[in-house]
Parts: C-alpha cells; sequence; structure tokens
C-alpha cells in the first residue's frame, strides 16, 4: 500500500513523514525546501506500507515554466490514500489545494495540523463538520510534538482499505456549467482514463498546458469548441477565465471555512514581538548585521577553542608514530600521510564544519532566511536580481550543491542562471575551513570578516555585469514569510548529521587517500614535476612556496584538501613558521575563488550543460588570479 | 439592474463613481503601513496573476500593508492569517482601494440585489 503526504509549504508535512521514517528526511522551515520528494517503508499496525512525502505545493494548477513533480506525481503516479496535511491556522488558503485534491477523485483523509497555532491565533475548528462537508475523514494534529499521529495513520490504514472516493464540492453555478459542458465534450472517449473527467474540465478550463496537449493529441477537434465556453464564462464574470475559476474556488474555500471556524481573539506572544523588530525598517537591516556577526563569532570562538588543544595531540602523535618507522622509507610516508590526513579531518575541518553546520541549521529552522529575502530584496534588485535569490546564496555558505540545487525555486531561467553561477563563488563551509583554519587563525579573524566582505563585494560586482550582459528583468518578489518558530533540537541534530554524514563518509576517506598519495608522490619525487609544472601561477604570479602546487590539484576534488594537503606538503601544522601571512592571504583568496569543486562543476553541469559549467570553473580561475594578485600587492603595500 | 444612469462600474474604472474627490484607487505600494485594503485589480500577465492567486491574493480580498523595507525594498502584507513579502514591481501591480468607496462589481451586485 501507498499513502502520499500532499500538502501546502509549510504545513508540517515533513515533521509528519519524519515521525514514521524516523529522521531520514530533513525539514527546513522555508517554503518548497523539498525539493525533490522522499519515500520510507513504514509499519502501520502491523503493516508495512510506503510513504511518499511531496514537496509542498500551492496549487494543483501546474504554470508553463515550473511543472511541478508534486503535480505530476498526484495526477499519474498509482497510490492508495492521499494524506493531505492542512495548516488549521490558514484553513482557507489550505482548503483551495484541497479543494483540488478532492477533484483527483481517490481516496483521501486530511491531517488537520497545526492545532496549537490555530489556538494561539484563536481559530476555533469544528473538525467534525468539516468532515461532513468535504466527506473525508479529518483527523487533528501537532506533528511537531506527535500528538494525533497515531491515529492519522491508524485512521488513514482503514480509510485506504475501504477505499471510498470524496465528495464532490461545487463551484458555483456558471463555472459548473462550463464544467459540465467540457465533460460533456469529452464524454465520448475520456483521453486521460487516471485522471477523472471533471478534473481535466477544470484544468483545460484554467488552461493548464500539460493536460490540454494531452486531451488535444487525443482528440484534436476538442481545443477548438474550448473558447466558446471560456468566453461565455468571461464575459459573465469580466474577469480572464483563469481568474474565475480561481476566484471561484478561493470563493468556495473561505465560505467552508466560515461554516467551520469560530474566530476568537488571538494572543500575542514573544514571537510576534521578535518578529515585528527583525520585520522592521529601521531595525530589521542592523539586527540582521548583528545576527550574521554573531553567527561567525561564533562559529570562530567554538571552532578556534576546539582546534588547539587537537593540534597539540596530533603533533604528539605524529611524532611518535614517525618513531616507529625508519626515517625516509615508504612505510614511514604512508604512515605519515594516514596521521596528517585523520589530523586534517578531526583537529582542522571538524572544529569549525560542526558549529557552522548547526549554525546554519538554526537559521534556516527559524525561518529566518525567508526573512533575509525580504531584507534583501531591493539590495538584490541592484545587483539584477530579487530577494529569492538570496537564499540559494545563503545555503551557498554551508555547501555549494545543494544551493545550486535550490535555485529552482527561481521562477524564470535567467534568474536561475545568474544566481547559480553567483552561488558557486560563495565560500562554502569546505571554503570557510580554510578561511578559518589559515587566515582567521594565524592573522586573526577580523583579517578572515575581511576576506568575506571582499567576496560579496566581488559577488556585486559579478552580479550586476552578468544581470546587464543577459537579457530580461526579473519578475520580482513575491514570497510567504512563515511565522518564527523554536528550532527542534531532534531536527536540528538530524539536519547537522546529515550534512556531516556527507563529510565523515566520502571526503574525509577521500582526504586521507589522497594525503597519503601526496607523501608517495613526494617520496617518489613525482610531485616536484606537478609542482614545477604550476610554479608559473603558484611563485611567478601569487608568490607561494613551490609546494602548494599539488594541494591545489587535489583541491579541485574537495576544497578542505587544500588546507590538509598544505599541512602534509609543508611537512607542519603549524603553517606560520613556514608561510608568510602575506603568502597564506594569497593562497587563501585563490582557494577560496578558484574552480568549484567536482561534485559543484557536475551539478552546474545538470542545471545548465556542459558549456555553462565549463565557462563558469573557467571564469573562477581568472577571477581567482586576479582577486588573489591583487590581495598579495594590496597586503604588500598596506598590510 | 445595476446601470442608473452610470456606466458599468466595472472594476472600479468608473470615473464618474463617487463624484471624484472620493475615487481612491490606488497601488499596493503606495499604501501606508497598518493600512487596510481591498484588491481590486491585478494587472500584469496571467503568470503573475496565478501565482498571486495560489497564496491566496485574490480580487476582492482585504489585506493589511504590515511593513514596508526601506529603499524601494518589499511590502509586506497580511491576508487570510498569512504574510506575504511583495516586491514593489510585483506591488505595483496590483490595485487596491482604501475606502471601499469603488467596489468590485459583486460587491455591487449584493448591495443591489439587497436594496431592491
Amino acid at each position: 500500500m501507498r499513502f502520499v503526504l500532499a500538502g501546502q509549504p509549510n504545513s508540517g508535512k515533513s515533521s509528519i513523514f519524519n515521525s514514521v521514517a524516523g529522521y531520514r528526511s530533513a525539514t527546513a522551515n522555508f517554503p518548497k525546501s523539498s525539493v525533490s520528494f522522499t519515500a520510507t517503508k513504514a509499519l502501520i499496525a502491523g503493516r508495512e506500507i510506503e510513504v511518499v512525502d511531496l514537496p509542498g505545493i500551492y496549487s494543483l494548477t501546474s504554470s508553463k515554466t515550473v511543472s511541478g513533480p508534486a503535480e505530476r506525481y498526484l495526477l499519474d503516479e498509482s497510490y492508495d490514500l492521499i494524506i493531505n496535511v492542512v495548516d488549521a491556522s490558514r484553513l482557507g488558503r489550505s482548503l483551495e489545494l484541497t479543494l483540488q485534491l478532492l477533484s483527483l477523485g481517490r481516496p483521501m483523509i486530511i491531517a488537520l495540523n497545526m492545532m496549537d497555532e490555530a489556538r494561539r491565533r484563536g481559530i476555533e475548528i469544528d473538525h467534525e463538520s468539516l468532515s461532513r462537508i468535504l466527506g473525508v475523514p479529518v483527523v487533528t494534529t501537532v506533528s511537531r510534538l506527535g500528538r494525533g499521529l497515531k491515529r492519522l495513520f491508524r485512521d488513514s490504514l482503514r480509510h485506504a482499505t475501504i477505499g471510498e472516493a470524496p465528495a464532490v464540492v461545487p463551484y458555483d453555478l456558471e463555472v459548473e456549467e462550463a464544467i459540465d459542458e467540457i465533460k460533456a465534450m469529452i464524454a465520448e472517449a475520456n483521453p486521460i482514463p487516471e485522471i477523472p473527467r471533471r478534473l481535466i474540465a477544470i484544468k483545460m478550463l484554467e488552461g493548464d498546458p500539460h493536460i490540454t496537449e494531452r486531451v488535444n493529441k487525443h482528440t484534436p477537434g476538442l481545443i477548438d469548441r474550448l473558447p466558446d465556453v471560456a468566453r461565455r464564462l468571461e464575459e459573465a464574470h469580466g474577469w480572464s477565465v483563469d481568474q474565475v475559476v480561481s476566484g471561484s474556488r478561493h470563493a468556495v474555500a473561505h465560505s467552508v471555512e466560515d461554516r467551520v471556524v469560530i474566530h476568537k481573539s488571538p494572543r500575542e506572544g514573544w514571537r510576534e514581538r521578535v518578529d515585528r523588530l527583525l520585520l522592521n525598517q529601521w531595525t530589521g537591516g542592523p539586527l540582521m548585521v548583528l545576527i550574521l556577526a554573531c553567527f561567525f563569532w561564533v562559529v570562530f570562538g567554538v571552532g578556534k577553542r576546539v582546534e588547539e588543544p587537537l593540534l597539540v595531540a596530533f603533533n604528539w602523535l605524529q611524532g611518535s608514530v614517525a618513531d616507529q618507522f625508519t626515517p625516509g622509507s615508504l612505510s614511514a610516508t604512508v604512515a605519515d600521510g594516514l596521521v596528517m590526513g585523520l589530523a586534517g579531518g578531526v583537529a582542522i575541518v571538524l572544529p569549525y564544519l560542526i558549529p557552522f553546520l548547526i549554525g546554519l541549521a538554526i537559521l534556516e529552522d527559524t525561518g529566518y532566511l525567508p526573512r533575509l529575502a525580504y531584507i534583501l530584496d531591493s539590495f538584490m534588485h541592484r545587483i539584477g536580481l530579487h530577494g529569492k535569490s538570496v537564499l540559494p546564496l545563503i545555503l551557498g555558505y554551508g555547501c555549494s550543491v545543494p544551493a545550486i540545487m535550490s535555485t529552482r525555486i527561481l521562477e524564470s531561467e535567467r534568474d536561475r542562471k545568474i544566481t547559480a553561477a553567483l552561488t558557486s563563488f560563495i565560500p562554502c563551509s569546505a571554503r570557510t575551513v580554510v578561511i578559518f583554519g589559515l587566515v582567521a587563525a594565524f592573522m586573526g579573524p577580523l583579517w578572515a570578516l575581511v576576506i568575506y566582505l571582499l567576496n560579496i563585494f566581488v559577488i556585486v560586482i559579478l552580479g550586476t555585469v552578468l544581470a546587464k550582459w543577459m537579457d530580461g528583468a526579473s519578475p520580482g518578489l513575491v514570497l510567504e514569510i512563515p511565522d518564527l518558530s523554536l528550532p527542534d533540537v531532534k531536527t536540528l541534530i538530524a539536519k547537522t548529521w546529515l550534512a556531516l554524514k556527507e563529510f565523515i563518509t566520502i571526503a574525509w576517506p577521500l582526504l586521507i587517500a589522497s594525503s597519503i598519495v601526496l607523501g608517495i608522490l613526494e617520496w617518489a619525487d613525482a610531485a616536484d614535476s606537478i609542482n614545477a609544472l604550476l610554479s608559473p601561477l603558484t611563485v611567478w604570479l601569487l608568490g607561494l612556496p613551490v609546494a602548494v602546487g599539488m594541494t591545489l590539484v587535489f583541491g579541485v576534488l574537495r576544497k578542505e584538501l587544500t588546507l590538509v594537503m598544505l599541512v602534509q606538503a609543508l611537512g607542519t601544522t603549524q603553517v606560520n613558521t613556514v608561510m608568510t601571512t602575506q603568502q597564506l592571504l594569497t593562497f587563501t583568496l585563490f582557494v577560496v575563488f578558484y574552480v568549484p569543486c567536482i561534485a559543484t562543476i557536475a551539478v552546474l553541469a545538470k542545471q545548465m550543460g556542459w558549456k555553462g559549467a565549463a565557462t563558469i570553473s573557467g571564469f573562477t580561475v581568472v577571477v581567482a588570479v586576479i582577486v588573489s594578485v591583487a590581495g598579495r600587492i594590496a597586503y604588500g603595500l598596506f598590510g | 439592474m445595476i446601470s442608473s444612469g452610470n456606466k458599468w462600474f466595472f472594476l472600479g474604472y468608473d470615473a464618474e463613481l463617487g463624484g471624484g474627490g472620493r475615487f481612491s484607487m490606488m497601488t499596493l505600494d503606495t499604501v501606508g503601513i497598518h493600512r487596510q485594503a481591498r484588491v481590486i485589480m491585478i494587472d500584469g500577465g496571467q503568470k503573475v496573476r496565478s501565482y498571486l492567486n495560489t497564496l491566496g491574493i485574490h480580487i476582492g480580498d482585504w489585506l493589511t500593508v504590515v511593513q514596508r523595507a526601506p529603499f524601494r525594498g518589499p511590502v509586506l502584507i497580511e491576508i487570510h492569517g498569512t504574510r506575504v513579502a511583495l516586491g514593489r514591481g510585483v506591488a505595483s501591480k496590483v490595485q487596491v482601494d482604501m475606502d471601499g468607496v469603488v467596489d468590485t462589481l459583486s460587491g455591487r451586485m449584493e448591495a443591489v440585489e439587497a436594496g431592491s
């Protein structure tokens, strides 16, 4: 049996899913965060059920640009039951989707979620009469606290077994007449058997391009008779037909809401008060700077405090391991590479990575990111984008790969391309580790801040240039601002772990292996020839030690590798004893800007083709050289 | 039925209505903080319209302007218990009515029917 979770963004779908899946899918308090859908097997009353979590959708109407995977799944796939998760505190709007889901004619149950939130807003819902009106069972839940979920799944199982189709909730009279007319036209042979005729009729009225195309393929003559029906509806209402249908659905949804809801006075809590400050036109901006600065200092403070004792321990370990082998032998080199690889992961990367990931998860889960988009919208307009592009860019500070994938929340192709290109320039957590591990650790946190600001400056320039170069205007910001929420510790841990697991299982073994390979290459004197090959760049242009050449090659695999490889290539964790601060700064600048890692190039290629990915990668090297040479000269003059 | 000397007061475009001075249609980006307004028309293509529709913003709906970001930033509105940020460009495409002088067609019809 298969259940499908469908609902609007921020309705608490993912936390219902997680309750049966055991935190394998991470949630985020941001609209459309679950971009691809996840499935899990769950044991309900002794039966194995597959539960599918679809991305949040506001409506079943698919637009021309974004043909949603959720819509397609709901229309085409086979499943036994829809669990429609409804945000009780926004019943009217949520019901608009519910009405569309009902017209799918499949067995359905409603999880009336966030009942605590609704009560806080002074909304009382008579869920029994809601169930009577819609003809489907309604179960009240508070998914955040796990309340009512057991009953939800038990009732779901029972309802799916009976397999009863929901009631038909009619639109207004004229729309119904139009629907009947189209239904009669397609009566002879249903062109798409898995979708009820009524829904096909509604979608054709709304001008859904995908359905219309499929119907047209099946019965070509039908399309010509459609404008007649549409025109009559438009004349009667004075609006375009898509507005008539959606307006009618809106009216039905709100009249259902009026029949089942009793409004009392809402309680104002700390969240509303804090939120007013965060979004206020005078305090919002300064608070944003304060929050991001706090974030930076905490990550640095924690990382630094943990890193130092660990480095001391590993230096001791390195010494004692070296004592076990004959100096200069192959086994000594391999053992040394192994210890260095371990040290790089545990002592240098993790102390900064873990607090950073936790911090980013907190920003996501409190719902602060959409607020950032709101505050920075006018700034983003200046570089030819709009506020929503802030979200991929901020996520880029975590990892470029999911950040570039998240550019698909943007409506226009142009914005997606520009944002993806800019996102690859944002220092991801791997590059952050290099910035913190080299510049902040040996030159002080202020210098690290300078690098971040310089990075933003370069991105602004690039954005302005790209926006001028690519035609078209940004469509503008339309973004729901969800309520602030306290992050749930379990979700935070799950999310941090999910990102960390990626490092531990993929990056770290790569790190250790590369460290050993580099050791062997050095032992066999092969590293010298690669270093010599790169020396025009490293020594002549950037003024770095010749040994760093190899580290930059490894850095293309993972950016953390540059730091660990540097430690290995120079043979000490006290990098500042062999490199001057000017060299550290130049090296870090180059690492921050040059070629994004292999994984990022791959995802860029998926988004915009190999040509685009290659162009961006080549471009990053040019920018990296310019910025780091400029940094070198400037530091030499003023530093 | 509705026209008594007046033209159709269609979507608030009737200038005779209410005698000039009380004509109060404006675009959403010019509405002040904490003011309530009613949507009477959404300009722009079907794409913008249907996107606003899915977020619960329809013709005839009441909304409250909660915040206006500085430097020509977005307008934050509250509608049906949800807060939505609209960029200035989008907000300038939403025509609203502040005092209820200009009414929607359906509202007029209701009023006429109730009166007769």
